[in-house]
C-alpha cells in the first residue's frame, strides 16, 4: 500500500518539475497585473479627488484635443490587434510573421508614445505643466504612469524580437511572449479607462 | 552589593507607588470638566466593562488550562480527538458578536450626539472662537468681541464654546483634554468643535498632532472663568495696546517657538477667512465665493474633497 | 557631480550620531576583517549571498531583521531616556530635531525593516516545506525581493551618517513632509527606503501566493492546509492588494517633492487629507500583514505543544479570512478627528469593532486547543502564553479606540502608542520569536537553549509591561505622543518607569543574544537527529534537520489535516520510497544581489539629486533584467544516485536514533 503511494508520488514529482514552469509564471504574472491594476486604481482615485482642482488654471475643456487623442488611442488599439495576430502566428510556428508582427506592434506603440510626449510637450510649453494645479498634477501622473508602462512594454518587445531571432520559438520564448501579450492587452484596457475618465468625461 | 540592589528596589517601588497614587487625580481625561468629556469618559468605561466579559475568561482559562493540562499531570484527561464542538463554537462566536452589537449601538447613538460639529444645547448664547494653528503657536480670535489672544484661551464657564479651526501651516490637532474631543486644524479648510466647561479652572490645552520642530512647545492655557470675570477680561483686553493688524499677524505667524501670551484689542476684519482663503487662491473666483458661504465639514466621505464644490 | 551632496551633510558636530556611525563602521570593519581572516568570502558568496535556496534566503532575511531590531531598539532606548529626562527646565540630551528623527526611524525600522523581513524570513524557512514543495514558485524573484529589502535598509543606515532622517513619523504627515516644510534629505531617505523595500514586499507576496496556490503536495487541499500556511496566504493577498497603494502614495509624494506637483500640498489644488486616506489604505492592512503570520505561528505552536489537533480548525480558517477582508474596511479609524461626517465615523468605527469578533474567536480556539491536551512548556509556548495574556488587553484598548467619540480624547496620545505597541510586541514579535525558536532546529539541525530562551521571554514580558502600562496611564493624563520635551511635571514619574521597562526589555534582548551564543556552543548536546524535535504535526517536520536543499526527495502525499502527524499515526512517516528521481533545482545567481546594489545606488542618487548616477542605475537595472531574460540555463540537476546517497545517510541516522523518534510513540493513535 505504502510503496504504491510513494510510486505515484514519484511520478507526480517528475510531472511537477517539467510541466509547471510556464504555467506558474503565467499565473504569477497575472497576479502581478492585478496588483498593477490596484496601483492604477489608486491613481484614478486620486484623479477623481483632485481632478477638479484647477487652481485658477485651465481645465480639460481648454486643454484636450479629442480628435488628436482619438488618433493616439487608435495607435494603441491597433497595436493590440497586431499583437493578437502575432500570437496567432506564434501558435502557427511562423517565426518570420512573429517578427514582423512584433515590429509593427512596436512601431504602433512608439507612435502612441510619440503622440503622448508631443501632447505633454505642448502643454508644458504653454505653461500648463504638472506643477500648475492639482488637476494637472493628477493628469500628468496618471497618463504618464501609463505611458511609462508602455515604454517598458516597448523595451520588452525589442527584447522579444531579438530572442525570437536568436533562439527561435522555444518554450521559454513562447512563455515570455504569452506574458508580454497579457501585459500589452492590460495596458490597452487601462488606456481605455484613462481615455474615458480623463479625456472624454473631462471634455464632455 | 546586595544592599545596593535592595535600595534601588526601594526607590523604584516608592516611585511606582507615589506615581500611581498621585496619578489618579491627574488623569485629566478621566476627570472631565464638561459634558462632552463626561460622555466620552462614560464610553471608555462602558467599552472597558463590556470587553471584560471576553477578557476575564481568557485570563482564567490561560492559567487554569496551562496548570491542569500540563504534560506532567498524568491524571488530567487527554483527549486529542476533542477538536470540534458546535456548542463551544456557538458560544465563542455569539458572545463577541453580542458585545460588538452592544458597542455598535453605543457607537451609533453617541457618535451622533457627540458630533463635534453639533452645537451644545444651552440657554446661554455660545461664545465663538476662531482658532488658528500657527508654527508653533495658537491664535484665538473672538469675532463677537473683535479681540484676539495668542497662546491663551479664556472663556466663561457653563457657556457653549463654538470653535472654528484652521491652520496657517501644517496639520495640527486642537485638544483641551479636560473638556473632551480634539479636532484637526488644516490649512485651506475650516473644521469645527463645540465644547463646554462646567466649572472654572485652568486647563491644559495642546496640539496633539506632530507638526515639526516646535511641536513640543505648542501648548496653551485654557482658562475657564465665571461670566463676570470673563467680561472683565474682555474689557481688559480691549485696553490692550496691541492690535492684530495684518502686519502684526504676519509677525506672529512667522515660525517661532514659545511666543509670549499676548492679547489684542482689535482684529483686522475678516482675518480668519483670509487665513483660510490664502490657500484657496487657486480655486478661482466662483469656487471661492461658494467656499466662503459654506459652513459644512471638510469631508462627507473618506475621500473627502467635496469641500471645494458642493458643500 | 554630487548633486546636493556636500561634506556638510555629515553631522560631525553631533557626538551622539557620530558615535553611532563610528561604532557601526568599526563593527562592520571587524566583521569584514574576520571573514577575510578566516577566508570565508567565497563560502559566504557561493553558499549564501547568491544562493536561491529559500531556506538560506530566509535565514538572511532574519539576520537582517535582527540587525535592524538592534538599531530600532537603540532608537527606542534613546527616546525613553530623553522623555524620562526632558521635563520642565531640563531639555534632555537630544535636540528636538534629533528626537524627531529618532521616533520616525524607530517606527519605520520596526515595521518595515524588522517585522516585514522577520515575517518574510519565517515564510521562506517554512512555507515550501509546509506545503510539501522543493522551493518557492520564483526562486530568483525571491532573491530580488530580499535584496530590495536590504537596499531599503541600507538607505536608512546611510541616512545615519550622511544627511538626516525624516521627522514626519513612520506614516508620513501631510503636508509637513512637503518640500516647503521639509527641504532636507530626511523625507527623501524615508520615502525611497520605504518605496524600494515595498516593491520587494509586493514581489514576495506574489511569490508566496503562487507557491501556496500552485505548488502544494498532492492531497493538501485548501481545507487541510496548516494554519501558518493559511495565515501566509491571507497575508499575501493583503500584500498584493495593499502594497501598490503605498507605492502609488509614495510615488505621488515623489512627484510633489521632485517635480513640484500638488498632490498633498496645502494650496494649488493639493489635498493633504488624501495622504491620510491613501497611506492608511495600505497602513491598516499592513498591521494585519504582520500580525496574521504571527497568529499562524501561535496556531502551530499551541497544537504542537498541547499535543492535540487545533480546536475549531474551520473556525480558525474562516476567522483568518474574515480578518483579511475586514482589514480593508477600517483605515479611516486612524483619523476619526479629521472632521468626517457622523455616518462615515460610525461606519468605520463599527467595521473596526467587527475585526474584534474573529480575533476573539481565534483566542478561544487556541485556548480550547490547550483544553484536554498534554501541554509541554518549551520556550515557544511561553511566548504564546504571554501573547494570550497581553494581547487581549491590547484588543480591549483597540476596541475602545474604535468608538469615535472615545477616540476623540485618546487619539495621538501615549494611550495610542501603548495600544499599538501592545499589538505589535506581544502580538507580532512574540509570535515571531516563538516561530524562530520553534523552526530554528529545522534550519540549523540543533535546538536553541531553553533556559536562555525563557529568560529572554521574561525580560521581554516584564519589560513590556513596565514600559507600556505607564503609557496607558499617561494617555489618560493627556500626554500627546512624540514630545521631545514637556512641562507637565506629573508625567515624569511614569516616563521614568517606562524607561526602566525599556531597560528590562534590553535584558531580554541580551538574553536572546546569549541564547544564540550558548546554543551554538552547546549544539552537540541539542542535535536534532530525527528532523522532528517537538513531535510536530505538519509536513516541514518530515524532512531532515537541516533539510536537504531539495527538501523532499519524494513529494509526500497528504491525507489529512496535520499531515505529518497522520503519517506518524499510520506508521508510514519514515518509509523509504522504492526509487528516487533526478531533481531539478535553481542555479545560484548574483542577479538579485546586483539588482539590490543597483537599486541602493538609485535610491541614494535620488535622495541627493545625483541625476547621472540615477540614470546609470536605472539603465543597469534594466540591463540586468534583460540579461536574466536571455538566460535559459537556470536549473541544475541533482542525479537520482546522489539523492539516494543523501537519503541513505538520513535513514542511517534515523535508524541509529530510534529512541528519539516520536513515531514509535504516536503510531496507531494515542489514547
Amino acid at each position: 500500500m505504502n510503496t504504491e503511494v510513494t510510486n505515484i508520488n514519484a511520478n507526480n514529482t517528475v510531472e511537477l518539475e517539467h510541466g509547471h514552469g510556464a504555467e506558474l509564471k503565467t499565473f504569477g504574472f497575472w497576479i502581478y497585473l492585478m496588483s498593477d491594476l490596484v496601483l492604477f486604481s489608486a491613481l484614478f482615485a486620486t484623479f477623481a479627488v483632485i481632478g477638479y482642482n484647477y487652481a485658477g488654471g485651465p481645465g480639460p475643456k481648454q486643454l484636450f484635443d479629442l480628435p488628436y487623442l482619438f488618433t493616439e488611442t487608435m495607435f494603441l488599439l491597433f497595436s493590440s490587434v497586431t499583437f493578437g495576430l502575432t500570437m496567432v502566428a506564434m501558435n502557427g510556428n511562423a517565426k518570420k510573421r512573429v517578427i514582423t508582427g512584433l515590429v509593427i506592434t512596436f512601431l504602433l506603440g512608439l507612435g502612441f508614445i510619440f503622440m503622448e510626449l508631443h501632447e505633454f510637450y505642448g502643454l508644458i510649453a504653454a505653461g500648463h505643466g504638472p506643477s500648475r494645479s492639482g488637476f494637472l498634477s493628477a493628469f500628468f501622473t496618471l497618463v504618464g504612469t501609463h505611458g511609462t508602462h508602455v515604454f517598458f512594454g516597448l523595451i520588452w518587445i525589442i527584447v522579444m524580437i531579438s530572442q525570437v531571432v536568436k533562439k527561435g520559438l522555444t518554450d521559454g520564448v513562447r512563455s515570455r511572449m504569452m506574458r508580454l501579450s497579457m501585459f500589452w492587452h492590460f495596458l490597452d484596457l487601462v488606456w481605455i479607462g484613462v481615455f474615458t475618465v480623463v479625456y472624454l468625461l473631462g471634455v464632455l | 552589593m546586595r544592599k545596593k540592589f535592595y535600595d534601588l528596589g526601594k526607590v523604584i517601588g516608592l516611585i511606582v507607588i507615589t506615581a500611581f497614587l498621585s496619578g489618579c487625580s491627574k488623569m485629566v481625561v478621566l476627570n472631565p470638566k464638561g459634558p462632552v468629556g463626561s460622555e466620552e469618559r462614560f464610553l471608555i468605561y462602558m467599552a472597558f466593562g463590556l470587553m471584560l466579559i471576553v477578557i476575564i475568561p481568557v485570563f482564567v482559562m490561560v492559567f487554569w488550562f496551562a496548570a491542569k493540562y500540563r504534560a506532567s499531570n498524568k491524571k488530567a484527561n487527554y483527549d486529542p480527538k476533542w477538536t470540534d464542538s458546535a456548542k463551544v463554537e456557538f458560544v465563542i462566536w455569539v458572545v463577541p458578536i453580542l458585545i460588538v452589537a452592544a458597542l455598535s449601538y453605543l457607537t451609533i447613538t453617541r457618535t451622533s450626539s457627540l458630533d463635534p460639529y453639533k452645537p451644545l444645547p444651552s440657554n446661554v448664547k455660545p461664545v465663538r472662537v476662531e482658532v488658528v494653528s500657527l508654527d508653533w503657536n495658537w491664535l484665538f480670535i473672538y469675532p463677537d468681541y473683535n479681540i484676539a489672544s495668542v497662546n491663551e484661551l479664556v472663556f466663561p464657564e457653563k457657556t457653549p464654546l463654538s470653535f472654528k479651526l484652521t491652520s496657517a501651516s501644517v496639520m495640527t490637532s486642537f485638544f483641551i483634554p479636560q473638556l473632551g474631543s480634539q479636532m484637526y486644524a488644516m490649512a485651506g479648510m475650516q473644521t469645527q468643535l463645540n465644547l463646554l466647561a462646567s466649572d472654572t479652572g485652568t486647563f491644559m490645552g495642546q496640539n496633539n498632532e506632530f507638526s515639526g520642530h516646535g511641536y513640543a512647545n505648542m501648548h496653551f492655557k485654557a482658562i475657564s472663568k465665571t461670566p463676570a470675570e470673563f467680561e472683565a477680561w474682555v474689557k481688559m483686553v480691549k485696553q490692550s495696546p496691541d492690535s492684530l493688524s495684518m502686519k502684526t499677524y504676519e509677525h506672529v505667524s512667522q515660525p517661532n517657538v514659545g511666543y509670549p501670551v499676548t492679547t489684542y484689542s482689535s482684529v483686522a476684519p475678516g482675518l480668519f477667512n483670509h487665513i483660510v482663503g490664502q490657500f484657496m487662491e487657486w480655486m478661482g473666483r466662483e469656487m471661492k465665493m461658494k467656499h466662503m458661504k459654506m459652513n459644512g465639514k471638510p469631508g462627507s466621505g473618506p475621500m473627502n474633497n467635496k469641500i471645494m464644490e458642493d458643500n | 557631480m554630487f548633486g546636493k551632496l556636500t561634506l556638510s551633510a555629515i553631522p560631525y558636530n553631533d557626538p551622539i550620531i557620530m558615535g553611532a556611525v563610528i561604532s557601526s563602521t568599526v563593527l562592520g570593519l571587524i566583521i569584514i576583517a574576520l571573514i577575510t581572516y578566516f577566508k570565508k568570502w567565497s563560502y559566504l558568496w557561493n553558499e549564501w549571498l547568491i544562493s536561491l535556496d529559500h531556506k538560506k534566503i530566509g535565514v538572511m532575511y532574519i539576520v537582517l531583521a535582527g540587525v535592524m531590531l538592534l538599531r530600532g531598539f537603540a532608537d527606542a532606548v534613546m527616546m525613553r531616556a530623553q522623555q524620562a529626562m526632558a521635563a520642565g527646565a531640563n531639555h534632555g540630551y537630544l535636540t528636538p530635531h534629533h528626537f524627531d528623527q529618532i521616533f520616525s526611524s524607530h517606527g519605520t525600522i520596526m515595521i518595515i525593516f524588522v517585522a516585514m523581513p522577520f515575517m518574510v524570513g519565517l515564510m521562506n524557512l517554512v512555507i515550501p516545506q509546509q506545503v510539501g514543495a522543493r522551493d518557492v514558485a520564483f526562486p530568483l524573484l525571491n532573491s530580488v525581493s530580499f535584496y530590495m529589502t536590504v537596499a531599503g535598509a541600507g538607505l536608512i543606515m546611510i541616512s545615519l551618517g550622511i544627511g538626516e532622517f525624516s521627522n514626519t513619523g513612520w506614516s508620513g504627515l501631510a503636508p509637513l513632509f512637503e518640500l516647503k516644510y521639509n527641504p532636507g534629505s530626511g523625507v527623501d531617505y524615508w520615502m525611497w527606503a520605504v518605496q524600494i523595500s515595498g516593491v520587494g514586499s509586493l514581489l514576495s507576496g506574489v511569490n508566496f501566493f503562487v507557491t501556496i496556490i500552485k505548488m502544494r503536495a498532492p492531497g493538501l487541499k485548501l481545507m487541510r492546509m496548516p494554519l501558518f500556511t493559511w495565515a501566509t496566504l491571507t497575508t499575501n493577498v493583503l500584500m498584493i492588494l495593499s502594497f501598490p497603494v503605498l507605492t502609488g502614495a509614495l510615488f505621488l509624494l515623489t512627484m510633489d517633492r521632485y517635480l513640484g506637483m500638488h498632490f498633498f500640498t496645502n494650496g494649488m489644488g493639493g489635498n493633504m487629507m488624501m495622504w491620510n486616506n491613501l497611506f492608511w489604505m495600505w497602513g491598516h492592512p499592513e498591521v494585519y500583514i504582520v500580525i496574521l503570520p504571527a497568529f499562524g505561528i501561535y496556531s502551530e505552536v499551541v497544537a504542537t505543544f498541547s499535543r492535540k489537533r487545533l480546536f475549531g480548525y474551520k473556525s480558525l480558517v474562516y476567522a483568518t479570512a474574515a480578518i483579511m477582508f475586514l482589514s480593508f474596511t477600517v483605515w479611516l479609524h486612524h483619523f476619526f478627528t479629521m472632521g468626517n461626517s457622523v455616518d462615515v465615523n460610525i461606519f468605520f468605527g463599527i467595521a473596526t469593532m467587527f475585526i474584534a469578533i474573529p480575533t476573539g474567536v481565534k483566542i478561544y480556539d487556541w485556548l480550547f486547543t490547550m483544553y484536554r491536551g498534554r501541554i509541554k512548556f518549551d520556550a515557544p509556548m511561553y511566548w504564546t502564553m504571554g501573547f494570550f495574556v497581553f494581547f487581549v488587553v491590547g484588543g480591549m484598548t483597540g476596541v475602545l479606540m474604535a468608538i469615535p467619540p472615545a477616540d476623540f480624547v485618546v487619539h495621538n496620545s501615549l494611550f495610542l502608542v501603548a495600544h499599538f505597541h501592545n499589538m505589535l510586541i506581544p502580538g507580532v514579535l512574540f509570535g515571531y520569536f516563538a516561530g524562530f525558536h520553534y523552526w530554528f532546529p529545522k534550519v540549523f539541525g540543533f535546538r536553541l537553549n531553553e533556559k536562555w530562551g525563557k529568560r529572554a521571554f521574561w525580560g521581554w514580558a516584564i519589560g513590556f509591561f513596565v514600559a507600556f502600562a505607564p503609557l496607558y496611564v499617561l494617555g489618560f493624563m493627556g500626554m500627546p505622543r512624540r514630545m521631545s520635551h514637556y512641562s507637565v511635571l506629573a508625567w515624569q514619574p511614569y516616563l521614568i518607569i517606562a524607561a526602566i521597562g525599556a531597560a528590562i526589555i534590553g535584558l531580554g534582548v541580551l538574553a536572546q543574544i546569549m541564547q544564540i551564543y550558548v546554543s551554538i556552543k552547546e549544539r552537540k548536546e541539542n542535535m536534532d537527529v530525527t528532523g522532528d524535535p517537538w513531535n510536530g504535526r505538519t509536513l516541514e517536520w518530515l524532512t531532515a534537520s537541516p533539510s536537504p536543499e531539495y527538501n523532499f526527495a519524494v513529494i509526500p502525499k497528504v491525507e489529512d489535516i496535520d499531515a505529518f502527524w497522520d503519517m506518524k499515526e499510520k506508521g508510514i512517516a519514515y518509509d523509504r520510497p522504492k526509487v528516487y528521481h533526478d531533481i531539478h533545482m535553481p542555479k545560484n545567481t548574483a542577479a538579485g544581489l546586483i539588482m539590490g546594489v543597483v537599486t541602493l545606488g538609485f535610491g541614494f542618487a535620488m535622495v541627493w539629486h545625483i541625476w547621472w548616477l540615477a540614470i546609470v542605475s536605472i539603465v543597469a537595472l534594466i540591463a540586468t533584467v534583460i540579461k536574466v531574460a536571455f538566460n535559459d540555463d537556470v536549473e541544475y540537476v541533482i542525479p537520482a544516485a546522489e539523492v539516494k546517497k543523501i537519503e541513505d545517510e538520513r535513514f542511517r541516522i534515523l535508524a541509529e536514533n530510534q529512541d528519539k523518534n516520536f513515531m514509535n510513540e504516536v503510531k496507531g493513535g494515542t489514547k
